[in-house]
């Protein structure tokens, strides 16, 4: 029969096919990014290339394993830093301000056994993960007055969400590395708009008291030249206010009448007593 | 019973097979008793070209393919009846073909030209073996050894926001609002953990930029991070996303940080621009008081001078002087008017003047002169 079975070529390719089925089944190749839990009928019996703190690459669990075909399978777990990623949460701070919250978790599965009892997949340690960091977040930046949100303290915020979320973490066999808060916004609409308006009345004043220095500087600066030119003046002409008062009198009648080259409206008449100064001598010298 | 025993040996017949190529070649191919074994030797010589292969026997798929296939085809052979004269032409045919594209994979799957620039992480079955740096590297042929190249000399960009149109909002410590463009560039330092150590590094280092930018900014007011204190800000971000990459161990090496964009948001521009304008009005009523006080000063030094000048001449002649400069204004100022000399008083209403207005000169040439005597 099995001779038979043998010289048939569908009997042959049956059996090559069993022969790949059986090594497919019993060896697997476990990458560096991947951890596995072995499985054996639903009870898990050992983990494969699990993650220890500070492990040279070459050095891990990674490679070939050998495991019991049909019986045992494999539960694959990565390896690698995972992200959980939290939709907007909307915080309001201890002086009841809104502010738009995006942060995210960094985390590793360090045990996978527990990790498989508790979650079994990783979705499902995302799922478990995702609302925790949302109500810690919450919590945490609840207790803060909204301008600590932005300060420097902010990083203790984050170390207490972060031991928060680590502690609850630690239950599904997984280590939460960091915990950071990605965006701050303030919420659109209302909120965002008073801060707008905010920051325009504040230009508004900036541009106003710019304007008002800008104009008492210029009136200092020219008082400051009017006094300069007082003071000259006063020192030139002060010599002699009676020779001044003369000198200053021929300018004047040349302006006046036109004959220092400046433009005079209307034309003159000069109406003139023999009496007058000028015409003394008219008068043959009485 | 013999049915059994005759499982069992088929099974180690291609079990055997399935090892032989790697090792030295058995005698299971005489053992499944046909012909046709003669060509074996010649063309599966590629099969102990690649050193060390000893060792890969666990591998299922490659090598215990065409050995089956090869199985399968002679038993249709035997069962169709050829005589060894048919089926011995295209069955080494069919062999060398095998042989050949198997030789072809081992060789395009073993050697490996790394770039100046790369580095080639190479594993073992998944396991990380050794990284090879440039030149033409040697590695088992793909199922047992797979090579990924990684350019480490390449500096990567990434733009946050992704596009350029969309505003990116980031609260200032004065609680201000700012839209800033940025970009982080970075490189593989590490070519094994940058492969092994993040699920998406891409994501992680933008995720770790937009946070580290948005403490970064916190920390200085609007001003500052419009202007003056954008440097400080691209190398606080630099300097902690450093820190947080290096506590992922994460492979990766950030290059720079370069702001291209630091703008108030576009709903309250036109405030910022109107303090520029202020601030050129500013300046520019203060330019044009600065062009009054030279002119008033300048005038006013100008004027003493001359006066000091003529002052100096008048000194040394009172009197002369005084009359010499009445006469000649007087002549100057005369010289162009129309003169009526009137000997009578009274008389003034009579004139032909267009209108009595027209006294209005008379009052400087009365002073004139009363002046003049003196």
């Amino acid at each position: 029969m099995i001779e038979r079975l043998l010289r048939n070529p569908a009997g042959l390719a049956f059996l090559a096919l069993a022969v790949v089925i059986l090594i497919g089944s019993t060896v697997s190749f476990v990458p560096e990014t991947r951890q596995g839990v072995v499985v054996r009928f639903g009870q898990p019996v050992r983990i494969i290339n699990a993650y220890k703190p500070g492990e040279n690459f070459g050095a891990t669990g990674a490679g070939v394993i050998v495991r019991i075909p049909f019986a045992e399978k494999i539960q694959w777990l990565d390896k690698r830093v995972q992200s959980i990623d939290m939709d907007e949460q909307e915080v309001l701070s201890t002086d009841q301000l809104r502010l738009q919250v995006d942060a995210f978790a960094r985390y590793r599965i360090v045990d996978p056994l527990k990790m498989y009892k508790t979650a079994r997949t990783e979705e499902r340690l995302g799922d478990a993960l995702r609302p925790l960091l949302g109500s810690s977040l919450r919590n945490e930046l609840g207790k803060e007055p909204f301008a600590a949100l932005l300060s420097p303290e902010r990083g203790k915020v984050m170390a207490n969400i972060k031991e928060g979320l680590n502690r609850e973490a630690r239950q599904y066999g997984a280590e939460v590395i960091d915990v950071r808060i990605k965006r701050a916004d303030l919420p659109k609409g209302a909120t965002l708009e008073s801060a707008f308006e905010r920051m325009r009345t504040r230009r508004q004043q900036e541009a106003g008291t710019k304007r008002a220095e800008g104009w008492k500087t210029a009136q200092v600066i020219r008082a400051t030249a009017d006094a300069e030119a007082a003071k000259i003046y006063a020192a030139a002409f002060g010599k002699d206010p009676q020779f001044y008062d003369f000198y200053r009198a021929m300018q004047s009648y040349k302006t006046t009448f036109g004959v220092d080259g400046t433009k005079q409206t209307g034309s003159t008449n000069l109406i003139l007593s023999p009496n007058n100064d000028y015409l003394r001598e008219f008068r043959g010298g009485q | 019973m013999s049915g059994k025993t005759g499982w069992v040996a088929r099974g180690r017949v291609l079990l055997a097979e399935a090892g032989g190529p790697w090792g030295k070649r058995g005698g299971g191919e005489s053992g499944g008793g046909g012909s046709g074994g003669d060509g074996g030797g010649g063309p599966r010589n590629p099969w102990n070209l690649p050193p060390g292969g000893g060792g890969g026997g666990g591998k299922p798929r490659g090598p215990r393919g065409p050995s089956a296939l090869e199985e399968l085809l002679r038993r249709l052979r035997d069962q169709f009846g050829g005589g060894g004269g048919d089926g011995g032409l295209p069955w080494p045919m069919i062999r060398i073909g095998g042989a050949i594209v198997i030789g072809v994979w081992i060789l395009l799957t073993s050697f490996h030209a790394v770039g100046p620039q790369e580095r080639a992480v190479v594993t073992t079955f998944g396991a990380y073996s050794r990284t090879m740096g440039s030149g033409i590297g040697l590695t088992l042929p793909y199922p047992i050894e797979s090579v990924s190249k990684l350019n480490v000399a390449e500096i990567r960009t990434i733009d946050i926001p992704a596009s350029a149109n969309t505003q990116n909002f980031i609260l200032t410590g004065d609680q201000n609002i700012i839209d800033l463009d940025y970009s982080v560039r970075w490189s593989i330092a590490d070519p094994e953990l940058f492969q092994f150590q993040l699920t998406d590094p891409q994501e992680t280092i933008r995720e770790v930029a937009e946070s580290s930018m948005r403490a970064a900014v916190s920390r200085v007011d609007l001003i500052g991070a419009i202007g003056a204190k954008r440097g400080q800000i691209e190398a606080d971000v630099e300097q902690r996303m450093r820190a947080i990459l290096a506590g992922y161990r994460s492979g990766v090496r950030i290059e720079g940080i370069a702001i291209k964009r630091a703008d108030p948001p576009a709903e309250v521009i036109d405030a910022f621009k109107d303090v520029t304008a202020a601030q050129q009005e500013a300046q520019s009523m203060i330019n044009q008081a600065n062009t009054y006080s030279q002119q008033v000063t300048q005038r006013a030094m100008g004027e003493a001078q001359s006066f000091d000048k003529v002052y100096e001449q008048y000194r040394l002649a009172p009197g002369v002087t005084r009359r010499r400069m009445y006469y000649e204004t007087m002549e100057q100022v005369l010289g162009k008017l129309d003169k009526t000399i009137v000997e009578t008083p009274g008389v003034v209403p009579y004139l032909p003047l267009p209108a009595a207005a027209r006294k209005a000169p008379e009052p400087p040439a009365a002073a004139a002169t009363q002046g003049a005597p003196r």
